[in-house]
Order: C-alpha cells, then structure tokens, then sequence
C-alpha cells in the first residue's frame, strides 16, 4: 500500500504525519518503508536518522551543440517549450538549469549537431531506520531524494526517487508541499493521500486547492487536521459539505512540539500522538482495503 | 541604431519598468530617425521560465543596438551579450527623461547582471 502525505503549503506538519505514520506501522510489525520526495527541502532524516546504505545520482540529459556542424538555424530555440535553448545571431546559447531533457532539440536539429549530455541534478540515498523500539533488526525502510542547491528540476530526482520504491506492506511518501508538479509527480501512483492541515483561512485556502489537484487525478484523499482545538471551524464545514472523510485530529500539544524540536520520533514518547497514528494507521488501510475490493 | 528601453505602457510618457524580462512593453528610440516606436513584449514575459532569454531574442530579432532597464539577470544578460546588445542602467523617470540623459551620455553601461534569476 502506498499513502501519500500531501499539504496545500508548507509547515502544517506533513512530515510528522508522514514519519509517525510509517514508524507507527513498523511498531505494529508492518514491513514499512518511508520515502521523502520533498526533495527541495528533505527533513525526514532528522527524526528517522537513517543508516544509508546506497547512493546513487540522478542526471538529466542537456544538450550540447557540435559549432562544426551547427548552422545557426535556429529550429532547437524554436521547438524548446522551457527557453533552455536560445539561437541569438551565429550563436546557440544553451541553459542547462532550465532543460527539461526531453529531447525536443535533438529530434529538431536538420544538422545532427546536438548531442546529449548527462548533468548532475541531485541524489538518492537509502538505507534503514533504528529509531523504533520495536522495529527488530529490520528497521523501517528510508529513501529521499536530493535536488542539487540552485537547481530547479525536482520532476527527475522524484521520478527517480519512486522508481527506487520496493514492494512493501506499507510504503508511506512524503510529498512536496504545494500543488505544483512535483507534487503530482510524487502522488499520482499512491493508493490514498492524506492532506494535512491547520485549521485556520490560510490552511483551508491550500487544502481546497490540494484537494482539487488529487481529485482530478482520481485518487481518494482524506484530511488529517492538525492543531486541532485552536482556529476557526472552515476545514470541518468543507470537508463535510465535500465529503471528504476527516482521519485524524492531532491536538495542539506542547509536549508533541517539543519532541519534534529534539528532532525524535513522537510516537515513541507521547502515547496520546502514538494512539491517534494507530488509529489513523488503521483506518487508511481500511479504506484502501475497500478500494481495492 | 535603435536603443530600447522598458517601459510600463505604450509610450515615452509612461515610466520606465524597472524590470528586463517581464516588462510588458519596450519603447523603441530610433537615433537616426529621432522617433520612438512601442513594441510589446506580452508574450516573452508571460513565459514561466526563461523570460529574460525570450526578451533578449525578441530585442535581438528587432536589431537592437543597446537597452535601457533597471534590473538585468544572468541569463538575459548572457543572452544581452550574444546579441551584442550593451546595458545601460537607466535609474527611475519618463522613458523620454531617461532616453535625453543616454544621448547626453550621462548613463552607465552596466557590464554584468546585478540581480539574480527571479528578477529577470
Ligand atoms: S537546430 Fe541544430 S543547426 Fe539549427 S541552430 Fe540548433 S543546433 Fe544549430
Ligand atoms: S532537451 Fe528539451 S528542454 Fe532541454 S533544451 Fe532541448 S528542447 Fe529544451
């Protein structure tokens, strides 16, 4: 089963879901695995402190242009859709940051003067977490991508980062905030999204708009509120006037903030937060359950 | 030649835009002929990535010889560069203020981009 953690913005506590909810089921004998494709900003390592295992990089196909052979045409700048190639008089200027690789130019090219080159945009690890009392000697399953420092190509990394993705009882992914495409990218093979939230005008304003983005692509999504108890009422009114189901609602706690200062997995010292994961764990995979029926 | 500069409407009565790659129009000031002619530049700076590259292109395609702005990127200024198109800082004001001050040589050529890549 593959449960996307998915949030209209950042900060609303995505990868504390995302790492409870995998360490939770590993706690409950799962064969879990936690994957972070938040690759701009992956933070799950700090609570899980994986042991890494594997590396490997992830390269994206930028032209380059063969002066010998190049007539200054100009059909590459005119087929490129991301302006990562421009023909200014007799000179081709090519911008790697911008390329897509998706081999438009070098199909386009009359003279055959372009060729491929790989270039570095980010990494992957993987490995294992200890974190989790119970979790044996297996551990939980860790992987995230990486996007390289001023790099704005997340697609790739993430395309990379799910092709690494092993078949398991429980896989739960932590998506990019946001609506952009790395995050369709990350959730559109999940079996359920979980979008988290505050309960305030803000969060409401991303979550319709989260909602939206997974609802056109056909995947069934509910809402874990966090902070419950402060804010107003909006979220609630929308998800039932939607018929979005509403799986868990995690307090605002003093106790739970300081754990995750610390950077420590919070279903291992607040037993309220392990029991509302326990129930959320439960109740996702019913619902996937019942999908797949 | 023609000198272009950015302009926040259609005409050299209207401010300069301070921004390169997603201003909306250019007034076009030929020196030969003494006139200004606008140029839209809607489409390049309604592009989502890249505007600084098509703008350059669009200005080079209209044989440009130099460019009045405020804030050029890195990649419009490679761009500026190929197209042998030189920068001068234009500072705030009318395009037509601004266009007296560069006949009156009192502008500066700019000889690198001064901001990063949002700006372009
Ligand atoms: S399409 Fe090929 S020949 Fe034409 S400008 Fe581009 S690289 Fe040069
Ligand atoms: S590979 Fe695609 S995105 Fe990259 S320069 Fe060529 S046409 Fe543009």
């Amino acid at each position: 089963m593959k449960i996307a953690i998915a949030s209209g913005k950042g900060g609303t506590g995505k990868t504390t879901v995302a790492v409870n909810l995998a360490a939770i089921a590993q706690l409950n004998g799962k064969r879990s695995v936690y994957v972070d494709c938040d690759v701009e900003e992956p933070n799950g390592h700090i609570f899980l402190k994986p042991e890494i295992d594997s590396q490997q990089t992830v390269t994206n196909p930028v032209p380059v242009i063969d002066d010998e052979k190049c007539d200054s045409c100009g059909e590459c700048g005119k087929i490129c859709h991301f302006n990562a190639i421009a023909v200014i008089l007799d000179s081709v200027l090519v911008f790697p940051e911008l390329c897509h690789g998706c081999g438009g130019c070098f199909h386009a090219c009359p003279k055959g003067a372009i060729t491929e080159s790989p270039r570095e945009v980010g990494k992957i690890e993987a490995g294992r977490s200890y974190q989790v009392e119970a979790s044996g000697k297996e551990g939980i399953g860790f992987i995230h991508g990486i996007l390289n420092l001023n790099e704005a190509m997340a697609v790739p990394v993430i395309r990379a980062v799910r092709k690494m993705i092993p078949e398991s009882e429980w896989v739960v992914i932590d998506a990019p905030p946001g609506t952009s495409c790395s995050m369709v990218a990350t959730v559109r093979d999940a079996d359920y999204v979980l979008l988290v939230t505050e309960p305030t005008p803000f969060g409401l304003h991303d979550l319709e708009l989260a909602y939206r983005t997974v609802r056109d692509l056909d995947i069934t999504a509910g809402v874990v509120v966090n902070r419950a108890g402060t804010g107003d009422s909006g979220v609630g009114e929308f998800c039932a006037r939607e018929g979005i189901e509403i799986l868990a609602e995690i307090p605002e706690s003093r106790e739970i903030a300081e754990i995750y200062s610390r950077g420590s997995v919070i279903i291992n010292e607040d037993e309220g937060f392990a029991s509302i994961m326990a129930e959320l764990m439960k109740k996702v995979e019913k619902r996937i359950m019942a999908e797949q029926r | 030649m023609k000198i272009a500069i950015t302009a926040v409407g259609p005409s050299e009565e209207d401010e300069m835009d301070q921004r390169f790659g997603r201003t909306k129009y250019f007034m076009i000031y030929d020196t030969e002929a003494g006139e200004y002619q606008s140029l839209s530049n809607s489409s390049a700076a309604a592009e989502s990535q890249g505007a600084g590259i098509r703008t350059g292109e669009l200005l080079s395609n209209n044989g440009v010889g130099a460019l009045i702005t405020g804030h050029v990127g890195p990649k419009a200024f490679s761009t500026l560069i190929a197209a042998k198109i030189k920068v001068f800082s234009g500072g705030k004001g009318k395009v037509s203020e601004i266009v007296s001050r560069y006949l009156a040589g009192e502008l500066k050529e700019t000889k690198g981009p001064d901001v990063n890549s949002h700006w372009t």
